[in-house]
């Protein structure tokens, strides 16, 4: 088997724009930009404000996407110029993609003037009908569309080697990283942009979580004291993509490795007290983890958070735990490539030597990430 | 017979094949209505069509689910195709000795639902999402999160079965079928499992997707005759009818297979993938990633193209694809295309989106097993442009040992998939 490098990282999220941002708000440890207003009572980590253009040169382009795509075209960008990728047409032409993605934004106004129409429609289903065909705008359906995030990151940076997008909240993360180290290990492939985007300032993410009953309406709290006051996330915009590579393809083109990727473990346990934390307990065996610095996923919400809390205390007695919900907020399928990121980045800065990421889905899933020194 | 291939990987045998399309339920039914050349569009009666610009659909309507919306369809589609292809494969119900790989369409929330969140909140004046999240908050609509999350569909499916490790949910728009399977072919090739349940899956005809496609104009607009409306390759195209259906394969590796006596309905030789920068949702007009896909899909088989006896063709019926889709043949077939059969399934199933590329290699394997190339029916007007033998409005029978199949999706996916009864060289 290849070992697994990590040579580009692109990362934006409300603690600003880059790997280097990113880690000196975590070892600032302040507390993390909140917007409470604009969805009160829901806190949401707002996206910093980014200059589309460095990016996304085209405004046509610009003009297709939604927040989500263009977060994470933005964050594929940065990766691709981190890697010393970006200018490297061939490269980009034989480069595998891999994006973890949810779905896009809706016309909120369209949605509430049809809703409000609905009430005292003759022939609802009619009158539906009209309003979809005569209000929606033909092109938001590409900014809706699961994989178009992959679909522009092609057109917008030339990544066509093949894409495929995975789905299913924070697991669609931790495996789309799975089996792109999987892929480069066994020589399948030798170059992957992986990576996912999220957009939080959306009501209508924010309604499906709040019909589950897991978001947290208070003014921000860090994660681990919020299971005592009832438990709950706040949803955080960001994106974040990596390069990932063999050592020997890194090698041959001169790239220098942050970190290495030593193995992804992922499962879906079924749910009940105490689950979290023995499939945590399984994962970082079959990973053999000894970090001396953890990255947690962790939401927020009740039950799950103490679990992770206490596996973590076996795993990795004395390290440091940094969660990424602390710093950009819940970035759902792009939370575990972003702590991939925050750990790459630590290594890289011998800041630590070995890291555990985690990831506990707010619903199900689990999964860890070993890294090691490059 | 060598279990590996020429390039000494493990080869993957098909051990199950389930299928379920708006020609029935189960595969003897639905191959025996695709090769009668019977379509299964007909007029939409799940929803008033009144303003719609298509008022037709290859919907599955034998098929109750409650609440009725397209991810609970769906994850009865896929279970329906998915204990059909585990039951043919004699593996044990509810313990899969491997991973899953699901193509699932894009899910949110639909409007019934958006409508009782409106009601709930008590607003009487204009409604926004302020009132949807203060009923939401009620706690009365909880099973809705499940509902319309991502990875709902593979965790329940992943239940049932009882498939090892963490599902992965899946799309690459109109390609995903062919994705869930490429998935599948790797993770057996890179000795991670020795079987996986791949699995495609698609009942999104819901207003709302339908007039998405609608306003894209993709859509055929041939409603007079709902049963003629699809067809691919003739001149008088002009869009595709969507469809809905479920497929799955249960692969193995071959060696796992023969040493617990299953027995092999087929092998999957080969897969080629390619991604397109030039367009949203059109082709590169030089079709190169096209056909990159399908020399890849070739080469990764150990097949050569005269090898190939019978391509099982994404052919949507839209003006741009079977353009496209003949060129990029012509280009890796040459002048051997003009006789070389291709046919389309969505003729008569349309465009199951999702699960098309698993349908459709489903047909693909039941070609080669039974001899007999379903047609592609409502071809009564050829287009001079694109001369193809598309195995015209009746079924044939004919010796096929290789089969090609096509996906091809918006966003830039092209997936080639090569089927064969035994590896090349057995």
């Amino acid at each position: 088997m290849r070992d697994v490098v990590i040579t580009g990282i692109g990362l934006v999220s409300s603690a600003g724009e880059g790997l280097e941002a990113h880690l000196n708000a975590l070892s600032g440890g302040g507390a993390p930009h909140t917007d409470l207003a604009t969805f009160e009572p829901f806190p949401v980590h707002p996206a910093t404000a980014l200059e589309w253009d460095r990016q996304i040169p085209k405004k046509s382009d610009q003009r297709q996407m939604e927040p989500w795509q263009k977060l994470g075209c933005y964050a594929a960008g940065l990766a691709l110029n981190a890697a010393g990728a970006k200018e490297d047409a061939a490269l980009k032409g034989r480069m595998q993609l891999i994006v973890s993605a949810g779905g896009g934004e809706r016309d909120y106004a369209v949605d509430g003037q049809i809703l409000t129409g609905l009430r005292n429609a003759e022939n609802p289903g009619v009158f539906l009908n009209e309003r979809l065909m005569g209000d929606l705008r033909p092109t938001l359906f590409l900014a809706q569309l699961s994989n178009l995030l992959a679909g522009n990151i092609a057109i917008v940076h030339g990544v066509t080697g093949a894409s495929r997008t995975f789905m299913g909240e924070e697991s669609s993360g931790v495996d789309a990283l799975r089996i792109a180290r999987e892929r480069i290990a066994s020589g399948q492939d030798d170059i992957f942009l992986v990576g996912g985007a999220y957009n939080a300032e959306r009501p209508d993410v924010l309604l499906i979580y709040e019909m589950g009953g897991f978001l947290w309406k208070k003014p921000y709290a860090p994660v681990w004291n919020r299971p005592a006051e009832g438990g709950g996330m706040i949803l955080g915009s960001g994106a974040c993509f990596m390069v990932l590579e063999s050592r020997e393809h890194a090698a041959s083109r001169g790239a220098k490795p942050l970190a290495a990727v030593a193995g992804i473990a992922s499962d879906r346990s079924r749910r009940k007290p105490g689950s979290a934390e023995a499939s945590l307990h399984r994962l970082a065996k079959q990973l053999e983890a000894k970090p001396d610095v953890v990255i947690s996923g962790a939401t927020g919400i009740k039950g799950i958070t103490e679990d992770e809390q206490a596996a973590l205390k076996d795993i990795a007695p004395g390290a440091p735990v940094h969660a990424t919900g602390d710093l950009v907020g819940h970035t759902m399928e792009a939370q575990a490539p972003t702590g991939v990121a925050l750990a790459a980045g630590l290594i890289a800065g011998r800041k630590a030597s070995e890291a555990l990421v985690t990831s506990v889905g707010h619903w199900r899933g689990e999964g860890a990430i070993r890294l090691t020194k490059a | 017979m060598a279990l590996r291939d020429t390039k000494g990987r493990p080869l993957v045998a098909v051990t199950g094949m389930g299928v379920v399309t708006s020609l029935g339920q189960g595969k003897d039914d639905t191959w025996a209505a695709l090769t009668a050349g019977k379509s299964g569009i007909h007029r939409i009666e799940r929803f008033p069509t009144d303003g719609l610009r298509t008022t037709i659909a290859g919907t599955v309507d034998h098929v109750d689910v409650e609440p009725f919306c397209a991810p609970v369809l769906s994850e009865r589609l896929a279970m329906l195709a998915a204990e059909e292809a585990v039951g043919q494969s004699g593996l044990t119900p509810g313990d899969f000795p491997g991973a899953l790989f699901i193509a699932v369409p894009p899910v949110e929330m639909e409007w019934p639902q958006r409508k009782a969140l409106a009601e709930a909140s008590g607003q009487e004046g204009d409604v926004t999402y302020k009132d949807l999240l203060k009923a939401a908050a009620s706690g009365a609509f909880k099973p809705w999160h499940d509902l319309f999350i991502f990875g709902t569909v593979a965790d329940r499916v992943a239940d049932r079965f009882g498939t090892r490790g963490s599902p992965i949910s899946l799309s690459t728009a109109c390609s995903s079928g062919a994705t869930a399977i490429q998935l599948g072919v790797e993770a057996i090739r890179r000795g991670e499992t020795d079987a996986a349940l791949c699995i495609g899956t698609d009942g999104s005809v819901n207003p709302e997707s339908l007039i998405r496609f609608s306003l894209l104009s993709a859509l055929s607009t041939q409603n007079e005759n709902p049963e003629g409306a699809s067809k691919p390759f003739s001149k008088n195209r002009d869009g595709f009818v969507m469809g809905e259906g479920g497929a799955a394969l249960v692969l193995e590796n071959a060696e796992a297979a023969r040493a617990r006596g299953a027995t092999i309905l087929g092998y999957v030789l080969g897969c080629g993938e390619r991604g397109d920068s030039f367009h949203r949702t059109r082709s590169s007009p030089d079709g190169a990633p096209g056909i990159a896909a399908l020399r890849q899909a070739l080469a990764d088989a150990g097949v050569q193209p005269d090898d190939i006896d019978y391509i099982n063709a994404h052919g949507t019926s839209t003006p741009e694809n079977d353009k496209m889709e003949a060129m990029s043949c012509t280009a890796v077939f040459g002048e051997r295309m003009a006789s070389l059969p291709i046919s389309s399934n969505k003729s008569m199933i349309g465009h199951t989106l999702t699960a098309a590329g698993a349908v459709e290699a489903v047909m693909s394997l039941l070609t080669i097993s039974t001899g007999r190339i379903p047609p592609t029916i409502n071809y009564q007007v050829p287009d001079p442009a694109i001369p193809l033998d598309v195995v015209p409005n009746v079924a044939r029978d004919a010796k096929v040992s290789y089969v090609l199949s096509n996906s091809f999706g918006f966003g830039g996916q092209n997936t080639c998939l090569v089927f064969g009864a035994e590896p090349k060289g057995a």
